[in-house]
């Protein structure tokens, strides 16, 4: 079973030191003083190729676009066990919308024989999660979004659970090849080990500029785009905030109302 | 000459940071209070090679460097000291021993499930009348025939307690020579009649971390058991204690950093008149001088290291790294528990638990006054 997971590298938002600055362009954040990590639900699709690849066999591949300190989040996937990596970098792919980037991966992921893509739900930065789904549309393959569980029923299907509202699981069966965009908390991702640390470095990471991808100027960034970010801004302060009064048993009280009316606990 | 981290030993500290933060903090305080060795946490640390760091794999180990094995302990004690402590002893004391000194029939049976972390091994030196003056050893191994009968009583043995421990080093009596004692090392494994142990301590700091009186009454262990030359004991220890140095100067640099890192948000957060404290020179120029004296620690910590991953003596450079990383441990949590206040005093607050986990580091694997002595005949004094 031939696994493609792709991870994205995103800004480390439980840092307390990430305090987000819009740049001087007003296109971007300053990015300068962040720390990086894989983006959650990547790693649980790391974790879920890893599993599959255990029980049954088959090659893990780790697709990322992104710089050369990108290479961090693939080395940490390969010491837990992917096998191999490529890893997407070109300045010609700045400002690429979900089209766009779906398009630069799918160019790294058509010549591999896949069984099953895997993204992450979502990202924690740009949070469009939408990613899986347009690659599964580019690569003329199903997929399943919100995958909680999966399952191998035969060679050619997955039984697969989606996450829906209040945690209901919804069953389906898919056909492979298929797209998969892993929800949090469909396993418990594991650490790894120094050894695996030690293999991952004699691992490849195959690196793929524009001209590798086959992909022209216009169909990557902004002119390969179905939208264009325009620009950043940051939330008005303090409007919205609901001061509660009364002694402590009465806040208590009010405060879980308005907790539990909002569906947070 | 190059002080970067390779990128292995990168993504290690990164590895075990994200494993400590996530499996060891959340538990540290309720740990610390019940005093419970966390047989979970120590079995997942074997599962991440945490456990043989610096042995071969041949041995069971990981073949790591010593500069890595510094970075996996001072990540842990970041976050956790009693963990940090039974990490190093156990590497520095139970398997390094046993890897140095040992035959390879005693490798094959005692490293290899140690340095896999199927057990927790330890060393017993210190004595009720023997601490920094470690010759006045009284503990006696009479050879009967086949077998070494050993009498005596060992202080302060970490991880010789626990359902996991398998296997104690002690030096031991076992005649006299020209010099004086004949002073040899013997392996004791646990479950052999006439090793007793004793409940655990109730201490100051460290207090999840197993370490307990031995005595020996009347053990039998077979003469195979004899680790090294005989009379080779004081010589094998000395070098014993170099890694042991080394493994506390690592510890000592987690813990000075957590002190920092603490003191720094607090100093961010808490508001005295009308600003945050950290505004105030008084109290960010203790962070500042506890961020120098930090980096301190770690370079010398990690010189240490590289000379031993050199394959040479590294008994000053260890000397300087426990000596300087361990007195700026508990400079840095007394300043930290000064920047917290009555905070600092109680334990709603970890710096309070890291104060009581630094001074052990004065004490342990040689005192700060023999370190000095260490150095003052490296001097010629």
């Amino acid at each position: 079973m031939n696994i493609v997971v792709c991870v994205k590298q995103v800004p480390d938002t439980s840092d307390p030191d990430t305090e987000v600055h819009i740049d001087s362009t007003g296109r971007g954040v300053d990015q300068s003083k962040f720390s990086f990590v894989i983006n959650e639900a990547d790693n649980y699709g790391v974790e879920e190729a890893i599993l599959l690849k255990e029980k049954h066999g088959g090659e893990v591949v780790i697709v990322s676009i992104g710089p050369e300190a990108a290479n961090q989040v693939i080395r940490m996937a390969l010491a837990k066990g992917g096998d191999r990596a490529i890893r997407l970098e070109d300045e010609a792919f700045a400002f690429s919308d979900v089209y766009a980037t779906a398009k630069i991966l799918q160019s790294a992921i058509k010549d591999i024989e896949f069984d099953v893509v895997m993204t992450g739900c979502m990202a924690s930065d740009d949070g469009y999660a939408a990613t899986g789904q347009t690659l599964a549309q580019l690569l003329g393959v199903p997929h399943a979004a919100y995958v909680k569980s999966v399952e191998v029923i035969d060679e050619k299907t997955l039984k697969v659970g989606r996450e829906l509202e209040g945690g209901l699981l919804e069953m389906s069966e898919i056909k492979m090849p298929c797209v998969l965009t892993i929800q949090t908390g469909i396993n418990e991702p594991r650490y790894a080990s120094f050894k695996g640390i030690r293999e991952a470095s004699k691992k490849e990471i195959k690196i793929m500029d524009l001209a590798a991808t086959g992909l022209s100027s216009d169909e990557v960034g902004e002119n390969g785009s179905l939208s264009v970010l325009k620009g950043y801004s940051m939330p008005e302060v303090g409007e919205l905030a609901e001061i509660l009064e009364g002694d402590a048993s009465e806040t208590s009280t009010k405060l879980a109302t308005i907790l539990k009316e909002k569906g947070l606990v | 000459m190059d002080f970067g981290l390779t990128e292995e030993q990168e993504l290690f500290r990164k590895t075990v940071r994200d494993f400590a933060e996530a499996e060891i903090a959340p538990r540290a305080a309720e740990l610390d209070e019940k005093g419970e060795f966390p047989y979970d946490i120590v079995s997942k640390m074997a599962e991440l090679g945490l456990l043989g760091l610096p042995i071969p794999e041949e041995y069971g180990g990981c073949g790591a460097d010593m500069v890595t094995y510094c970075i996996g302990i001072e990540e842990i004690s970041r976050v956790s000291a009693s963990l940090g402590i039974t990490m190093a002893a156990h590497t520095s004391l139970g398997c390094m021993p046993i890897y140095l000194f040992g035959n390879e029939e005693q490798k094959r049976k005692w490293l290899v499930p140690l340095a896999r972390g199927e057990m927790l091994g330890s060393f017993g030196l210190t004595e009720p009348e023997a601490g920094s003056d470690a010759r006045a050893t009284k503990t006696t191994a009479v050879l009967d025939g086949d077998e070494w009968v050993i009498n005596g009583t060992k202080v302060f043995i970490t991880n010789s307690g626990t359902r996991i421990s398998g296997v104690v080093t002690i030096t031991a009596v076992t005649g006299e020579n020209e010099k004086g004692k004949e002073i040899s090392n013997i392996i004791i494994p646990h479950g052999t009649p006439g090793l007793e142990i004793a409940p655990p301590y109730r201490k100051m700091g460290w207090r999840y971390s197993d370490t307990r009186e031995l005595s020996f009454v009347d053990c039998r262990v077979p003469k195979e058991n004899l680790l090294g030359e005989r009379g080779g004991g004081l010589r094998a220890f000395l070098r014993v204690l170099d890694c042991g140095r080394i493994g506390v100067a690592a510890l000592s640099v987690g813990l000075a950093q957590a002190c920092l890192e603490e003191s720094v948000k607090y100093a961010k957060e808490r508001v005295q008149f009308g600003e945050p404290i950290g505004k105030k020179q008084g109290v960010s120029f203790k962070c500042a001088d506890m961020y120098m004296e930090v980096e301190l620690a770690r370079l010398a910590t990690y010189k240490a290291a590289w000379v031993a991953d050199q394959g040479r003596r590294y008994t000053r450079e260890a000397s300087i790294a426990k000596l300087f990383a361990s007195e700026t441990a508990m400079r840095a949590a007394s300043a930290a528990v000064q920047i917290h206040g009555g905070y600092g005093y109680i334990e709603d607050y970890p710096v309070c638990r890291y104060f009581r986990d630094a001074k052990i580091l004065e004490i342990g694997e040689g005192t700060s006054e023999i370190q000095r002595l260490v150095l003052t005949r490296h001097l010629g004094l």
